[in-house]
């Protein structure tokens, strides 16, 4: 009888013993596994119902993993909860298909939107939540603690020490949560060595590792090429620049990828610089290594840059620069996305990026009806952090200005983070940017979701950027004069036409609305010779040839 | 390629010509067009021509004209807009730059050139 009460405390210990004992005869040495057993250690190790953390991030795949997983025997393992940051690649829906997993937990899908979405529609996979990047992460810690995490490394030696190295990305958040919760930890890398270049993830945290047959998959997603700037997104650019950066001093600051924020950072060297405003904003970034940053970079205006992952071809750049980027003693970049995330959020003044779809109140979204795209972390980058309680300058005028700072706390100075949206008024097809109805409505009903999916809400927004002007709708007093503050520069779309001459006139007046010619901006200079670089191969002599662009970019 | 041309006519309050004699500004590349301003006695009115490829859009064209000619006063000025599928993000941005360039001092002429 009082044996019977003895509680026992370890289970997930001696789970996991039970289960790296039943793939004993498959480790060579160390910790090493050969590529050919991999599905053989999988299907040893995972059982049905497991939580799978697959590393997929915004760039590095662990595509080797990932394509085994597929190759399980589904009679043996099925009913996966997968949890991971990114579905980037094929494999991470196959899995689904071939009754392997069974739930989803996620962030972002790039180009697997549109047949998730067809999956979810068709019942082949369960949908848990749509996070953002720190919000996906902070359920490894809680209800969402991986039980196999199936990870990826440029170099791993036989003890298990990895080498994550330029591309760190998510890694280490994944295997903390996995190997400190008895859970077991995989990692494919790209070569097993005797000497790691650098220790990034120690042996002690990881179970297992194989060499892949070949290199993991990457994608050089943040590279835009200065030849494909316009010279409408060079006047936005500078109207930013003169209107937010320079009005605010804002110096800390994310930007969104895209061809806006390219411009913009190929204009301080010229613009910015020409309106002395160089030292006094743009000197702190959570960004990833944008190639467009190099001329800034070059003409000293950034002082401290820490990356969420890397980019293809800026590897000797970066490394070149530790003034300016995290570098280890080994010389290479430590990117860190749950650390760059974590800065976006309470470090930044101001995140500024495109979006698809704004509102007739300001509420942004990326979603169409039929893909289911997620969030990344621009929602969290995208916001006022309500815990910050550090101050600055571009924090502090922007709460001053905030027309509900009263009606919300009464007479206490607070600041408030600048969250802008730049966009043109129309994209290509002519599709309309501002809209009476956000698409993401469509996709709530096509997908079942339980509320539609908003990227920026219009509470958090304090800026619109178009080519017709910027609406600072942090000042409006109420929904009325915001909507009216966005159908100002909503240009000829229907949500534009609907505008009062009369009441942009009065918001005009009151510094709501400000076209380029209110800012003082000479709109006929807008064009692409304000550019610092105007193609690649500009950008590659602006680094001293320390920047290597993927084949895909060099046309020369 | 038929082409589609259109004329309109404007009239704003208090309207004010261009500095310059003649202006030309932009380029008839692909997704964009070509401004040319030239300032006539018009009794305060605006004449405006338009040649553009696309077709079904002129009564947007006339409230684009109406808008920006009525938003910067202008008069006594005769616009010919030679247009090559230009979206209207870029249309109200050349416009909006035509007009600044036609009213800069010709002496600033030579050095923009």
């Amino acid at each position: 009888m009082e044996q019977e009460n003895v509680k026992v405390w370890d289970t997930l210990k001696r789970d996991k013993e039970e289960r790296i004992g039943q793939v004993k005869n498959l480790v060579k040495e160390g910790k090493v596994v050969a590529a050919k057993d991999t599905v053989a250690l999988l299907e040893g190790v995972i059982k049905p119902g497991d939580k799978v953390n697959l590393e997929g991030n915004n760039q590095k795949q662990a595509d080797f993993l990932a394509d085994c997983l597929c190759k399980v025997d589904p009679k043996k393992i099925y009913d996966l909860h997968m949890v991971q940051s990114v579905i980037a690649l094929k494999s991470h829906l196959d899995v689904f298909e071939k009754g392997i997993a069974k739930k989803l937990d996620y962030s972002f899908s790039g180009t697997q939107a549109g047949r998730l979405a067809e999956f979810v529609k068709d019942g082949k996979l369960e949908l848990g939540s749509i996070h953002t990047y720190l919000e996906l992460f902070a359920r490894y810690y809680a209800d969402l603690v991986p039980r196999v995490a199936l990870v990826v490394a440029f170099e791993a030696d036989k003890e298990g020490n990895l080498y994550t190295g330029f591309n760190t990305e998510d890694t280490p958040v994944i295997v903390e949560a996995t190997a400190f919760k008895q859970g077991i930890v995989i990692a494919q890398v790209n070569k097993i060595v005797d000497k790691v270049t650098r220790v990034d993830i120690p042996a002690g945290w990881i179970d297992f590792v194989i060499e892949s047959p070949k290199p993991f998959y990457i994608e050089p997603l943040f590279t835009r090429d200065p030849a494909l700037i316009t010279d409408t997104q060079v006047l936005m650019a500078m109207m930013a620049i003169k209107g937010v950066y320079g009005e605010y001093g804002v110096q800390s600051l994310n930007h969104g990828l895209g061809f806006f924020t390219a411009a913009i950072e190929l204009l301080l060297p010229t613009y910015g610089e020409e309106l002395g405003l160089k030292g006094k904003i743009c000197s702190y970034f959570a960004l990833n290594p944008h190639p467009t940053m190099i001329p800034a970079i070059e003409s000293g205006w950034v002082k401290n840059m820490h990356c969420f992952g890397g980019e293809l071809g800026m590897e000797e750049y970066v490394s070149a620069r530790s003034d300016v980027f995290f570098i280890g003693p080994d010389g290479t970049l430590r990117s860190n996305r749950a650390y760059s995330q974590a800065a976006g959020h309470y470090a930044m003044d101001m995140f500024i990026g495109g979006t698809l779809q704004i509102d007739k109140y300001g509420n942004s979204s990326t979603a169409t009806a039929n893909r289911i795209s997620g969030f990344g972390g621009a929602p969290n980058m995208g916001c006022d952090a309500k815990g910050r309680r550090h101050s600055s300058e571009a924090w502090l005028k922007c709460g001053k200005e905030y027309g509900l700072q009263e009606e919300l706390i009464g007479n206490l100075p607070r600041g408030k983070k600048l969250v802008v949206q730049m966009q043109e008024t129309f994209k290509e097809k002519l599709e309309p940017t501002f809209v009476e109805e956000l698409d993401a409505w469509k996709l709530q009903k096509n997908a079942n979701l339980d509320m539609p999916p908003i990227m920026i809400y219009s509470d958090d927004l304090t800026h619109i950027i178009t080519e017709v002007g910027i609406a600072y709708v942090h000042k409006c007093t109420d929904m009325k004069e915001k909507m009216a503050a966005i159908r100002a520069v909503a240009g000829y779309t229907e949500i534009g036409m609907q505008a009062d001459e009369k009441e942009t006139e009065a918001l005009r007046k009151k510094g709501i609305v400000k076209t380029p010619e209110d800012l003082g901006i000479d709109v006929s200079r807008a064009n692409r010779s304000m550019l610092a670089a105007k193609n690649i191969k500009e950008l590659v002599e602006w680094s001293g040839g320390l920047y290597n662009p993927p084949a895909k970019f060099v046309n020369w | 390629m038929a082409l589609n041309e259109m004329k309109f006519e404007f009239k704003a309050e208090n309207p004010k010509s261009i500095n310059k004699g003649w202006s030309h500004f932009g380029v008839v590349g692909s997704g964009d067009m070509e401004i040319l301003m030239e300032k006539m006695d018009l009794n305060g009115s605006v004449q405006v021509k338009i040649v553009t490829p696309v077709t079904g859009f002129d009564n947007v064209w006339g409230m684009v004209m109406e808008k920006f000619i009525r938003s910067s006063n202008l008069g006594d000025v005769y616009i010919e807009i030679n247009d090559n599928n230009a979206t209207p993000v870029v249309v109200s941005m050349r416009l909006r730059q035509a007009l600044a360039d036609a009213n800069k001092q010709e002496e600033e002429v030579d050095e923009d050139a």
